[in-house]
């Protein structure tokens, strides 16, 4: 994991001065609500319906123990007790008071983390995937990548008031699991023919109000010059992003007006001026940010014989094999496993966790996983160096807490946005419903049966649950002050990205789990014995199931 | 006389700014003295102009550093404008009139910024500030000039980013 050395210490031990002396003034009335808005943004405050709410960056998903802690910490004594896992892999708390987010900020620093442009009109957080380092079919571990890109964007002097919200995504595997289709900049870590390292990237994609599937604007760019290059897209996004709708600024529109190729050659002609400047990454410069990457202090395992026994105790206990089966992915390395820990359990908001279980958490580190945890866009958490001889312990810990509902990639693994409940953006309640439909699945053995199956739920159209991609996407609307839920179907969120459709008139909450029960139904009786529900509906189309569920009661 | 914050030291403004014109850029009359000049009238009247020593050009948030380009590098002023302090351009702007066209004299903001960018303004190669508020507090202006003292990227200021200068 990085670790700060002096210059990052003080490049954050100075924001937080900056944003104590912003928020003195604005309480002293200085400072207008117009002008504090984006800087207080710019530090993740945001003010909510009820209450402010404070998100915190977690770099590409990495935490340690301490943080953790930390983390526990602030949720007690300046929130109520919990905080909330967001889809960009950040921490989000929703009830600090606004004068003392200085203090919560001067916390955070101590431990590393901070709320940078976790919000506002800048260059937000990296995010990557959640099995970086650990995942076998992984090309180049991209937390390297990630990390050269979070000192470059943070405090960009350039790059602070963009025309709109500016995300970057990184991967390095074959499999995406960082929807890099869907970011304003996507980059796919690649390796030439002669071995060498680049990145293959994209540009434009977003959902929101206008959903996009990234374009790809250059399929291969040496490691060395990735961030001039990236500098090129920024500026040409910046000087010719539409300032005047904010719905049309995001980079997604810029590039659909121009056409992704015009772009392309736009940004190559910005970049000509900018390339091999020292900005320019040397050998010395990646290995150093690699440094900071290496594998943790494995013990050579026997694979086999954990096998075994991993096997024997599956079938032993019906349980833990199904534990195993949804929770328990594959290492790169011999004798380890990567876990996620299930943030939802039914009955609490998808993400939302308390102070008394991060601790738990920051102890199960601890003790299985050297004491690292991630956050993933999925709003779970995982122990992703976990050896499997101790699968067994870690799974009976993980039930007590309650983070071992075997639900991982399932349709309870809901990804929730916090919705009317908390956001002002929202038109509707995210929340109840997520729970209402939890509830209409309860039984554990026919989710397990349904297999993979990604319903997102987003209380309005910012879609900050994603739900454009998918495979059963829910979308809060308001139609005269009533609450509705548009239900759309066939979206991915991975490599083969797609956007979900529309399937027809909105519902009422009350009506969204038996909806999404004839939605259900409709897979199960046309499946195919191998077919996941996103190929069924890929094979048979939309229309059965809107006949379904539209069908009129006889 | 108004003043400004320039190369960090508070002094008075002695240039007068002209507001873009209504009818033809052409048919504006310059007066005498130090005058920043809208970039159209400087594209129509440039031959006149370029005889004076005593002229700046401000380039507004939706008009391009390449229309003013290596004309830069003949004037003792550049002018960028904030129509509105949220309205970024001005700094990639600045950065270009900088770095692209070697623009080395009085790189002055101008318009609706605030006391909070001029940080990074400065890093863009901006050095003159002057706030369209005449009552703005510059003292205050100047201390904000060093929110940051390190910095992680190459800027106008320092074109080595903290990656190659880590020991």
């Amino acid at each position: 994991m990085y670790i700060y050395d002096q210059y990052d210490h003080e490049i954050l031990r100075q924001r937080v001065a900056q944003f104590r002396d912003q928020t003195e003034r604005y309480l002293a009335g200085d400072l207008s609500e117009a002008e504090f808005l984006p800087l207080r943004l710019q530090n993740g405050l945001y003010v909510q319906r009820l209450a402010p709410m404070l998100r915190i960056n977690v770099p590409y998903g990495m935490l340690n123990s301490t943080q953790l802690r930390r983390l526990a910490r602030i949720a007690r004594d300046y929130d109520k007790g919990y905080c909330h896992v967001s889809t960009r892999q950040n921490i989000q708390y929703n009830w600090p008071d606004l004068d003392q987010v200085p203090n919560i900020l001067a916390e955070l620093a101590e431990v590393e983390m901070h709320g940078t442009q976790s919000s506002g009109n800048c260059i937000r957080n990296v995010t990557s995937d959640q099995f970086a380092g650990v995942a076998p079919d992984e090309i180049v571990d991209p937390r390297p990548y990630c990390e050269i890109v979070r000192q470059w964007s943070s405090f960009h002097p350039e790059f602070a008031f963009l025309p709109r919200k500016f995300k970057i995504a990184i991967s390095g595997s074959e499999m995406d699991r960082a929807a890099i289709q869907v970011h304003d900049i996507g980059l796919q870590l690649v390796r030439n023919g002669s071995g060498e390292i680049g990145f293959k990237v994209l540009v434009g994609g977003g959902l929101g109000r206008t959903p996009v599937i990234a374009s790809a604007i250059r399929e291969y760019l040496p490691q060395e010059h990735l961030l001039t290059y990236l500098e090129a897209i920024l500026r040409v996004y910046n000087l010719h992003g539409r300032r005047d709708n904010k719905y049309k600024a995001r980079i997604k529109i810029l590039v659909r007006a121009m056409g992704a190729e015009t772009f392309a050659e736009a940004v190559e002609q910005e970049w000509q001026h900018l390339k091999d400047a020292p900005s320019t990454l040397r050998r010395e410069d990646i290995e150093r940010a690699k440094s900071y990457f290496t594998e943790p202090d494995y013990q050579n395992l026997d694979d086999a014989s954990a096998q075994a026994q991993l096997e024997q105790q599956a079938s032993d206990n019906i349980a833990f094999g199904k534990w195993l089966s949804r929770n328990v992915r594959q290492h790169r390395v011999d004798g380890y496993a990567a876990v996620t820990l299930s943030l939802k359990p039914t009955g609490i908001a998808p993400g939302d966790i308390t102070d008394t279980q991060l601790e738990h958490i920051a102890n199960l580190a601890e003790r299985y996983s050297f004491a690292e945890v991630r956050t993933t866009h999925e709003q779970n958490m995982v122990l992703a160096d976990v050896k499997k001889t101790e699968l067994f312990d870690l799974w009976q810990e993980a039930r007590k807490l309650g983070f071992a509902t075997p639900n991982i990639g399932t349709l309870t693994d809901i990804i929730c946005c916090p919705g009317g409940d908390f956001c002002s953006l929202a038109n509707a309640k995210s929340i109840p419903v997520a729970e209402a439909i939890q509830r209409q699945f309860e039984d554990l053995d026919y989710v397990y049966d349904l297999g993979d199956l990604d319903l997102n739920i987003s209380g309005c159209m910012n879609a900050c649950g994603h739900h454009h991609v998918g495979h059963i996407g829910v979308l809060g609307v308001d139609k005269k002050g009533q609450e509705f839920y548009q239900v759309m179907l066939g979206g991915n969120a991975g490599n083969k990205a797609s956007l979900a459709k529309v399937l027809g008139p909105a519902f009422e909450a009350e009506e969204m789990p038996e909806v999404v029960q004839k939605v259900v139904n409709v897979y199960l009786e046309n499946r195919t014995e191998e077919e996941l529900f996103i190929d069924t509906y890929q094979r048979i189309g939309i229309a059965p199931f809107k006949e379904r569920v539209y069908a009129k009661a006889s | 006389m108004p003043k400004l914050v320039k190369d960090g030291a508070i002094i008075e403004d002695t240039w007068q700014r002209l507001d873009k014109p209504e009818g033809e850029a052409a048919e504006v009359r310059v007066p005498e003295g130090q005058v920043i000049v809208p970039l159209s009238v400087w594209q129509a009247q440039r031959e006149q102009l370029q005889a004076r020593s005593d002229i700046g050009v401000w380039i507004d948030s939706d008009e391009s550093a390449y229309d003013l380009g290596n004309d830069a590098q003949s004037l003792p002023l550049v002018a960028v404008n904030f129509p509105a302090f949220m309205d970024g351009r001005a700094f990639s702007t600045a950065r270009l009139i900088r770095e692209r066209f070697g623009f080395n004299g009085e790189l002055r903001a101008v318009g609706g910024f605030i006391r909070d960018q001029l940080c990074y303004l400065s890093r863009c190669g901006v050095n003159a500030f002057r706030f369209d508020d005449d009552n703005a507090d510059l003292e205050k202006a100047q201390q904000s000039l060093a929110d940051f003292t390190e910095f992680y990227q190459a800027g106008v200021d320092q074109p080595q980013p903290l990656f190659r200068r880590r020991a």
